[in-house]
């Protein structure tokens, strides 16, 4: 019972920033998109590459952050999202020529439906009994993708390719720092929509829900709506982040998007800070580099040198990436202030 | 007499804030005393520092042996039973197995003896031995809490608030058979109290607090005289 | 109706498999109030440390009495090193902890053992139990031991004062510490105890599925499924709910047409999820009026 509750109120509240550390908030950010502008001029088209992946996971922890760290509510089942946001894109650019720019808001919509409608089933469930239904969704995600019903549009076991877009106008750039461009401004966009959303009355609503739904209830808050449009919002943006990772990879098929991504995920968030924005890029940093320096270090105990790694990080700081930032605006705090 | 509590300079802080501002005061074997003052004096904090659980700096010794350094359970095991505010009870638990945890860290087999003793005390208990003490009334819940941290045969008892809540004829009940059980029991008291008139009654000796420091202190009778006392801390 | 009657038998077999898993999950949920997303893997190793000490000689009994020591030890030592530290962290970091555990353990298990699949004895046989060829002895025996688990684990909550420490400290930490409990330590005894069963369903599990670092993967989902059906704070539920979900598995496998085993495991969750919609704490579980 006690967890059920710490769940909700355990994660950390998303701060009242107050206006002096806004501005190295700003820097700090401005900081991090020069050099996220600059990238292409300077790295090699696969590392490329791999920040585009990382922008991509950012965006999907994004939206899985909207959830928990917004609205209090736990999801392990966010592949199931990300996946139907590619197989949306890959049907309708492969099956449909449809512009692959037109099919990432499709891919949103289709699953801020999805994760609409189930969040109504979650409305009654919290804590380990959510964790539990959406980790059902996520196991039962490839399978279903596998069906012989969906068979003409998804390719089975198969899957499908995806062409990857070239630069439009005969831009002299590759496609993959084209489609990096796109990321970077897709991933710009949804993260400021989504800090305006959670200052906004509707994620103050959603915090208070996660912070105490009983009160949250007597103050007029819809709980109901708010927790099944943070769903639906969530699995939208994770949804978009799918579909571009369609696009990216090339490539979709049942067995890429299992349970062990909704558990990278999860964990990426952790890493970032549980309802900490900004953490969501450093959790992606996370899931996507790690897993390779654990390969490096050793190939045949990848995995323990990548747990060892992840426990070392949250011994060092349980509060993720979001912990680390507050430290250094203390110490400038402080210089400063001496 | 010697002092089976001392305290001296207690300091207790929750995160930056500092609740208690260096508190000295000692309980002597025997003794039944009050502690008083309005809410937000620090009088919970009192009682949860001298437990451990709260932060806290100062030297608290029991009966010669100094607490700093040792865990709650520890503290408890030494022979200082705590009722806390809210009574604390094991809801999900029948009313004998919360007499029963009352008395887990001790090893002798008294302890059947005992529950009876409790039950010839507060008799409600033993008509709701098998009833889930989260289902008790409000008074019902404070006697389980009394009864449960006398299973321990503590040498000292710390009460925080324990009218909070009662009715007046329970409360009346209640402060009788704690008088009983520190003459008879020897049980040595610190209750927490709001209601200062009803404190001051039961009790030998008292303190006041105000804002984490220690305004006043003496025979409980002659605070209770003392019309200014009254007027201006106890507010009646 | 014969046929129903068979598959039945069949699903109860299978589900004492899910029935002894779930056992281990309630325990640690009963310390922890959290589902261990790494206990599979915590039984996966013990019981190949069961199938070591086979190798080196030590008979059956031998190997299954040292097996569950050791994995008591190892549960109490991981709680004492890697999850005490993190008390104080959001309950969100520990599930990154059981998931940091699960890789090392996995990973560790396929570096030393490697990955091929390996027998592992049964102490009941493989003969047909009471002549029906639905259900073996070892499947029989396997649910003698959950019964008797439960049963123990019955006695040990009620009647013990062990026990009773336990649940004090799982249900309100702050009031156990006030009686002298030392609930860290509770913790780590439930780990232990939760380490020590995982070791009894890995090894009753193992001559079912064959021994490997993964075999436990898809065994522990359906443990937590078993578990939460039953409502997660009961062993008792524990145990019906792993044979209910052995059982509808089968069910749904034999008469849904279009089921067949790529669809078993989405069914059955799908009904997990329902009930959980229907009952939100379970079948067995008790709720917890909620309070500001």
């Amino acid at each position: 019972m006690s967890a059920l509750q710490d769940l909700v109120t355990d994660v950390a509240a998303v701060p009242a920033t107050p206006t002096k550390s806004l501005r190295l908030g700003m820097l700090a950010s401005l900081a991090v998109l020069l050099l996220l502008l600059g990238a292409p001029l300077l790295l090699k088209s696969f590392v490329i590459f791999q920040i585009t992946m990382v922008l991509i996971y950012a965006i999907a922890i994004l939206g899985l952050n909207i959830l928990t760290g917004g609205s209090g509510q736990v999801s392990l089942g966010h592949s199931a999202f990300y996946a139907i946001g590619a197989y949306s894109s890959a049907i309708l650019i492969e099956h449909y020529d449809v512009h692959y720019g037109l099919t990432l808001p499709v891919a949103g919509v289709v699953c801020f439906a999805f994760g609409f409608l189930f969040g109504l089933p979650a409305l009654r469930l919290s804590g380990v009994y959510l964790a539990l239904a959406t980790f059902a969704l996520a196991i039962a995600m490839p399978q279903l993708l596998k069906l012989s019903v969906f068979e003409r549009w998804t390719g089975g076991v198969q899957g499908l390719v995806v062409t990857k877009p070239d630069a439009p106008f005969g831009l002299p750039i590759s496609q993959d720092v084209w489609l990096y461009g796109v990321t970077l401004a897709i991933a710009l966009a949804v993260y400021l929509t989504a800090v305006n959303l959670l200052t906004s009355r509707s994620g103050r609503a959603m915090m208070a829900i996660r912070d105490n739904e009983i009160a949250a209830c007597a103050m007029g808050v819809d709980v109901a709506l708010y927790k099944t449009l943070a769903f639906g919002i969530s699995a939208g943006i994770t949804g978009v982040a799918g579909g571009l990772g369609a696009i990216a990879v090339q490539f979709v098929a049942p067995d890429s998007y299992t349970i062990q991504l909704a558990i990278a995920l999860f964990v990426g968030m952790v890493v970032g800070g549980v309802g900490w924005l900004p953490g969501s890029l450093v959790g992606a940093g996370f899931i996507v580099f790690v897993p390779n320096l654990a390969e490096g270090i050793s190939k045949g105990l990848s995995g323990a040198v990548f747990g060892v790694i992840l426990i070392l990080v949250i011994f060092l700081a349980p509060h993720g990436a979001r912990q680390i930032a507050t430290r250094v605006q203390h110490w400038m705090h402080r210089l400063r202030s001496k | 007499m010697s002092a089976l509590l001392s305290v001296k300079d207690l300091r207790a802080y929750y995160g930056p804030v500092q609740a208690l501002h260096g508190l000295d005061f000692a309980l002597q074997q025997g003794s039944l005393t009050a502690l008083l003052g309005a809410n937000g004096a620090g009088k919970t904090t009192t009682l949860r520092a001298i437990c451990a659980m709260v932060r806290a700096t100062g030297a608290i010794s029991f009966d010669g042996t100094p607490l700093a350094g040792r865990a709650t359970e520890n503290i408890v095991r030494l022979g200082i039973a705590h009722v806390p505010q809210g009574r604390g009870t094991f809801a999900t638990m029948s009313v004998a197995e919360n007499l029963q945890l009352g008395a887990i860290s001790r090893g002798d087999n008294k302890i059947g003896a005992d529950i009876e003793r409790m039950y010839g005390h507060f008799p409600v208990l033993k008509e709701r031995h098998r009833q889930q003490a989260g289902t008790l009334s409000g008074g019902e819940q404070q006697m389980l809490a009394v009864a449960r941290a006398l299973m321990l045969r503590p040498r000292l008892l710390l009460l925080d608030e324990p009218s909070f809540g009662l009715a007046p004829l329970v409360v009346r009940e209640l402060f009788g058979i704690l008088g009983k059980i520190n003459r008879d029991d020897n049980v040595t008291i610190l209750v927490v109290e709001q209601n200062a008139e009803l404190a001051l009654a039961l009790a030998d000796q008292a303190y006041v607090i105000e804002t984490g420091r220690i305004v006043m202190a003496g025979p409980a009778a002659e605070i209770a005289a003392n019309q200014d006392v009254r007027k201006s801390y106890l507010g009646y | 109706m014969e046929l129903l009657g068979n598959q039945i038998l069949a699903g109860v077999a299978t589900g004492a498999i899910y029935a002894c898993m779930a056992l281990a999950v309630v325990m640690i949920f009963q310390a922890i109030d959290q589902l261990n997303f790494a206990q599979g893997e915590m039984a996966m190793l013990s019981t190949f440390v069961g199938w070591q000490l086979m190798q080196w000689g030590v008979p059956y009994w031998g190997a299954f009495a040292l097996t569950l020591l050791l994995s008591f030890a190892g549960g109490v030592a991981i709680e004492r090193l890697l999850f005490k530290p993190l008390a104080d962290a959001p309950i969100l970091t520990h599930v990154a902890g059981f998931i940091a555990l699960l890789a090392i353990l996995n990973s560790v298990a396929g570096q030393t053992w490697d990955f091929t699949i390996k027998q592992f004895p049964t102490p009941f046989g493989w003969s047909p139990f009471l002549g029906s060829k639905l259900i073996s002895t070892h499947q029989a025996g396997m649910i003698g031991v959950t019964l008797v688990l439960l049963a123990l684990l019955y006695g040990f909550f009620q009647f013990t004062r062990i026990g009773l420490a336990m649940r004090a400290a799982a249900s309100m930490p702050e009031s156990a510490r006030l009686v002298g409990i030392n609930t860290s330590w509770m913790v780590a005894l439930g780990w232990g105890m939760a380490s020590a069963i995982g070791a009894i369903a890995g090894m009753l599990i193992a001559p079912v599925v064959f021994l490997e670092p993964n075999m436990m993967g898809g065994v522990l989902i359906y443990g937590f499924a078993a578990a939460v059906l039953g409502g997660l704070s009961s062993p008792l539920g524990a145990v019906v709910g792993g044979f209910l979900v052995g059982v509808f598995e089968n069910l749904a496998g034999t008469y849904i047409p279009g089921v067949g085993n790529e669809l078993k495991l989405p069914i059955a969750l799908a009904l997990i999820v329902t009930v959980l919609v229907l009952r939100p704490h379970g079948l067995f579980g008790r709720a917890v009026v909620k309070r500001v």
